[in-house]
């Protein structure tokens, strides 16, 4: 295990939920920052659908920490406003499939508002949303937009995979003086999932990353981590797959390095490049559909950088360029069927 | 912060300001008195012509249409006067999505399915409009109108295989149970995304009206949903080009775990919205299936007069949780809903009939013995396709079927990708 995480300053570390990491770095940097507000539907006395902001209205009042009308649109013009102001708004949107009503506050305004004003205004936002299916919530509660983001200038996006990422990823997004998309995988929040829906769920409680600091600690953004070193394949993933690639390399004994890369932008182009030319093969996993999907950037920057170190074509393994479905979820799913069958093929090419 | 607002002072002389942040009246563990809910006496409120123009009646947004009276006696201008067995079907249909909702609420409980949402306390709200309008009339519902399709005469073993995704499911097992899709009665497939069937409406509105149809649409969404930029667009439209629409808006009090005031009822009320927009505004009690019938009639004959569109509030109250996701334990009240001042609107509807000599305590035990019945052949019939749960899914190759109408290159390559991968598992699916 290589890791990239430099030491944090307060090592009492607690086990952690993804939940309660995230809650936990809100909470931290809240207490550090009186500019920090945290806003969006039911985050205020309730705590949040999925308890995120449990505890901190109490603790921060509900001038800093409050509910919205729902309008995500609303949610994210007023916060790009409070950010002009001086604020530093963390806003909520529920589910990641709620957050296109907000896109033109998001990538016509916060994305741009540095670059058109000359610098005179900034959006020092992070937007948090769970994303991600595996939870049996149909096609509104379930996808994976972040290709959207990343097609955007102007905007960093962001995804954690373990309660220890998430907090440091969080803290260092939240101090980000540019806006943030902070993509929650919410199908790990309770524990890391192999993929194996039929297995019985796991919680953090025995993983590494779920060992947090209780204090103050920050992951840069743009650094990738590189979860297993391996020389036969590198493995580029984020959020849940991590742990599905994870589990097929450990069922299948391929020596398989995979990055987690953390933060889509900014990429960490070294990290990738170097793995790369060391294995000579790349497989592109994520949950979001195929098309345009954040895959395909992926293998063009590997193909344009590593081209002459490469033994085999680039291997995408995605989900399929349908609407989320309901009941045929995991047939949908890039589960280890899917990415067992692309290692044998990339190994043999 | 006292430093702050001293170095204000020194400033400017000015005051400093403060944000209001809404806060509900009541929190777990509150004792409850709604005595502050104005709630006026049935009969009280005048009934304008329906072709008045809209800033005739501006009153109207801000009391509260009633029909039923604390005997039961079905009084004053709104009165529909509707024949005893047209209140009897009314009333039955009630029972019907309430015996439903039971039901299906524990079969999700049961593992039978993912999700589901019930209407408990606000089933007249769609019931008696959907007595009220033309079953040709197009509805853009919710995903709270369920009574829209009980009324309509809609399979309850349809509806079941919706919510089972099983393989009687027509949406095979595509949506997330509850979001029906119903053409054939007049019901449009529901989103997830909350006020997207807001404009949709109007457009089929538009549609209807400039091929000189006779149709009519009607949307509902929650005071919540009101917020969202597409209920503004909506009404936006439906001013400019007239369009013959009902918009309702259910205020059953909560949007999740937040209360009215985040969506502005603080200020003023839902009805109200339409004001602004020059669009007829209603404001009634939602409980009241009688004022709830009354005032559909009433704005479906505008629109059908191309007198033009009517916003109406129905003022009620969802007395249980949102879904079977949620806990309103955690933020409200448990009292709320039996203190509710407006009551059930099943049993107002029963003491009206009593009231009239129509009905009495023995029918309606029988009734609600037999809609108990109906339910649980119907769910026995359903669960004959399946339920939900690993294994008894839809067959797997219509996972593609949909996305478009003729199935492109790249979805029949994954397909067949998807069909080697289910080979390769060594544990075939059922099959078309
Ligand atoms: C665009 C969008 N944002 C957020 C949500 C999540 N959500 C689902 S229902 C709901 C509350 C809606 O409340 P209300 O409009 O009052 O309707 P009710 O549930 O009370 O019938 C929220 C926030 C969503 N489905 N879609
Ligand atoms: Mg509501």
């Amino acid at each position: 295990m290589t890791d990239t995480i430099e030491q944090p300053v307060d090592d009492t570390t607690t086990r952690m939920n993804m939940i309660q990491a995230i809650n936990s770095a809100m909470d931290v940097t809240m207490a550090r920052d009186p500019a920090i507000v945290v806003m969006g539907e039911d985050v205020g006395y309730f705590g949040g659908v999925f308890r995120a902001t449990a505890g901190l209205q109490k603790k921060y009042g509900k001038t800093r920490v409050f509910d919205t009308p729902i309008t995500e649109c609303g949610i994210i013009g007023v916060a790009v406003g409070m950010g002009a102001y001086g604020l530093r708004p963390v806003p909520e949107i529920q589910f990641a499939d709620y957050i296109y009503p907000a896109l033109d506050q998001l990538v016509s305004e916060a994305a741009r508002l540095r670059y058109r004003s000359g610098g005179e205004f900034t959006a020092p936002l992070t937007v948090r949303s769970p994303f991600g299916g595996g939870i049996f919530g149909g096609q509104t509660h379930s996808q994976s937009p972040e290709g959207i983001f990343t097609h955007v200038s102007g905007v960093k996006t962001v995804i954690p995979s373990t309660p220890y990422d998430a907090k440091g990823l969080l803290i260092a997004a939240i101090e980000d003086n540019d806006p943030v998309i902070f993509f929650e995988p919410k199908r790990i929040y309770n524990g890391p999932f192999n993929g194996h829906w039929d297995r019985p769920a796991e919680n953090w409680s025995k993983h590494p990353g779920g060992a947090v600091p209780e204090g103050y600690y920050t992951i840069p953004l743009g650094k990738a981590n590189v979860v297993r070193a391996g020389e036969a394949v590198t493995m580029l993933a984020y959020g849940t797959m991590v742990h599905v690639c994870a589990q097929v390399v450990a069922d299948t004994g391929v020596d398989a390095e995979i990055v987690d890369l953390r933060t889509l932008v900014p990429l960490d182009i070294e990290t990738i490049e170097a793995s790369v030319k060391k294995t000579g093969r790349c497989m592109i996993v994520h949950e979001a559909t195929r098309t345009s999907g954040f895959g395909a950037e992926l293998a063009a920057l590997v193909q344009e950088r590593c081209f002459y170190h490469l033994e085999a074509p680039v291997v995408r393994v995605t989900g399929f360029d349908t609407p989320y479905p309901h009941s045929l979820e995991w047939a949908y799913f890039p589960g280890p069927v899917r990415i067992g069958q692309a290692l044998k093929k990339i190994l043999k090419d | 912060m006292p430093e702050e607002s001293d170095v204000v002072d020194a400033l400017s002389n000015l005051k400093p300001l403060s944000l209001h942040v809404p806060e509900p009246k009541f929190r777990p563990g509150d004792a409850v008195d709604f005595a502050d809910v104005e709630v006026p006496a049935a009969g009280s409120v005048r009934r304008p012509d329906t072709l008045a123009p809209a800033q005739d009646f501006t009153d109207l947004a801000y009391t509260m249409v009633r029909v039923l009276d604390e005997d039961g006696q079905a009084v004053g201008p709104w009165n529909p006067q509707l024949s005893p067995d047209r209140l009897r079907r009314m009333l039955r249909d009630m029972a019907m999505v309430r015996a439903f909702d039971e039901r299906m609420f524990r079969a999700q409980r049961q593992g039978k399915t993912s999700f589901y949402m019930k209407s408990l306390g606000e089933e007249a709200v769609a019931i008696a409009a959907a007595h009220a309008l033309d079953d040709e009339d197009m509805c853009f519902p919710s995903y709270r109108q369920q009574g829209l399709l009980i009324a309509r005469g809609c399979p309850l073993v349809d509806m079941m295989n919706q919510i089972y995704s099983n393989t009687g499911d027509k949406l095979q097992g595509k949506q997330l149970p509850i979001m029906y899709s119903e053409k054939r009665f007049g019901f449009f497939s529901i989103s997830g995304n909350l006020t997207t069937q807001y404009p949709q409406a109007v457009g089929w509105a538009m549609a209807s009206a400039s091929k000189g149809d006779t149709r009519i649409a009607a949307t509902w969404c929650g005071e919540g949903s009101t917020a969202e930029g597409d209920f503004h667009s909506a009404l936006t439209f439906a001013t400019v080009y007239r369009a013959p629409v009902i918009f309702n808006v259910v205020n059953n009090q909560w949007a999740i775990s937040s209360f009215s005031g985040f969506a502005g009822a603080e200020a003023t009320t839902f009805a109200a919205r339409a004001i602004g927009y020059g669009i007829a505004g209603l404001r009634v009690d939602g409980n009241d299936a009688l004022a709830v019938y009354a005032a559909t009639a009433w704005a479906a004959e505008r629109a059908r007069t191309n007198a033009g569109p009517t916003l109406i509030e129905h003022f009620t109250y969802r007395a249980e949780g949102h879904s079977t996701s949620d806990d309103p334990t955690q933020y409200r009240s448990a009292g709320e809903p039996t203190a509710w001042p407006l009551g059930d609107p099943i049993r107002r509807l029963k003491d009206h009939l009593i009231a009239l000599g129509e009905w009495d305590e023995d029918r309606q035990a029988a009734m609600d013995r037999e809609v108990a019945e109906a339910v649980k052949t119907a769910q026995k019939e359903a669960e004959k396709n399946g339920i939900l749960g690993h294994g008894l899914h839809q067959p797997l190759d219509t996972l593609f079927d949909g996305v478009f109408e003729e199935m492109p290159w790249h979805l029949r390559e994954q397909r067949q990708q998807m069909i080697d991968e289910e080979t390769a598992s060594g544990r075939p699916w059922a099959r078309k």
